[in-house]
């Protein structure tokens, strides 16, 4: 569904992503891993058609992902992007003009589930409330690719069960999730494989369950043996 | 469910079922949850729960009627033999522990029967 082939991002003298060729299928809900710098964000914007690589390419069903594809791709950055002014309903109305696909029904139901009440101002709200409006404003849209970049941070151990729930939820076998995260151990048994980078370079690509089974290690350890030298 | 991460997920989500339909507490028959509820009930991967059902057919411990869904076995013989082979396997494991703290068979078959 998406395949990055020999796909690389300069930055000045930084090589963000380094060649990276993968296939990312429909069916799977997929753990992208790597420490800071490794390239996972950098790689989610390309996929999103954010920004364009300096080399390679990433196609979404075959083509070279834009303006068209991104109505199919939902993806959810690191970075705040709602005016402060909003409240949790405006932002809903903001998304609504934006995407086609995207479900005020399904937007509500989100934010139930995540205990955020429409009336509350953005500016006013918790980092870990953020975090929950970011991933139920992203979840709300019916896409067929997910990209969530980092929906664990700021967020605490009750709330996580809920933004598994949802990912659970919406994670069907015409649809694609990828989820970057430090906190390996909150994807162990939601995601079904594991995309490890390494300084911007593809180091795996690997089903977990048959890790498991062939080499008795779950992902954080697979996580460490990869990345325990660099880190210290 | 705490799973232990180093081993397959659908073995021990299998196992889970597998003590529910020992014990009883899901009947020979009985309608099993569908494939997204089994993922959403235990926090896994859909493809995970799909595996588990996949097994605990192959293992003759459930079976799925299509378009209805997949419920337990009604081979209650098959439910009696997975039964014994639990015990069995807690037995072996039991004489393991006491063979590591040097008890003999003989000793632990006379503790077990004055045990209360």
């Amino acid at each position: 569904m998406l395949e990055s082939r020999e796909v690389t991002k300069v930055f000045g003298a930084k090589t963000a992503v380094d060649h990276v060729t993968m296939k990312l299928e429909k069916g799977h809900v997929y753990a992208m891993l790597g420490p800071n710098g490794s390239g996972k964000t950098t790689w989610m914007k390309m996929a999103a058609g954010l920004i364009k690589p300096t080399s390679g390419e990433v196609l979404y069903q075959g083509q070279p992902v834009s303006i068209a594809s991104r109505n199919e791709v939902a993806y959810m950055s690191t970075e705040p992007y709602f005016y402060t002014w909003m409240t949790v309903r405006d932002v809903g109305k903001y998304y609504q003009d934006f995407f086609a696909d995207f479900s005020m029904d399904r937007y509500q139901a989100l934010l139930r589930r995540m205990d955020l009440t429409e009336e509350l101002k953005t500016k006013a709200l918790s980092s870990g409330m953020m975090a929950k409006l970011k991933i139920a404003v992203t979840m709300a849209r019916d896409a067929r690719v997910y990209m969530l970049d980092e929906p664990f941070n700021g967020i605490d151990l009750l709330a996580r069960d809920e933004i598994r729930a949802a990912v659970l939820e919406y994670a069907t076998s015409d649809k694609l999730l990828l989820l970057s995260s430090h906190l390996v151990e909150e994807m162990e048994a939601i995601a079904d494989r594991a995309v490890f980078l390494l300084e911007g370079r593809l180091v795996e690509n690997v089903d977990l369950e048959t890790m498991r089974m062939e080499r008795g290690i779950s992902m954080a350890d697979r996580y460490r043996q990869i990345y325990g030298h660099t880190e210290g | 469910m705490q799973f232990d991460s180093t081993r397959p997920i659908w073995l021990q989500v299998m196992r889970e079922l597998e003590i529910s339909i020992v014990t009883g507490e899901r009947g020979p028959g009985e309608k099993l949850p569908g494939g997204r509820d089994l993922a959403l009930a235990y926090s896994i991967n859909p493809n995970t729960a799909v595996r588990v059902y996949q097994e605990l057919e192959r293992a003759g411990l459930c079976e799925t009627r299509r378009g209805l869904g997949t419920f337990v076995t009604s081979d209650t013989q098959r439910i009696t033999a997975l039964r014994s082979e639990f015990a069995h396997q807690t037995v072996h494991d039991f004489l393991q522990q006491l063979q590591r703290l040097g008890v003999t068979r003989e000793q632990a078959a006379q503790m077990i029967l004055k045990e209360e």
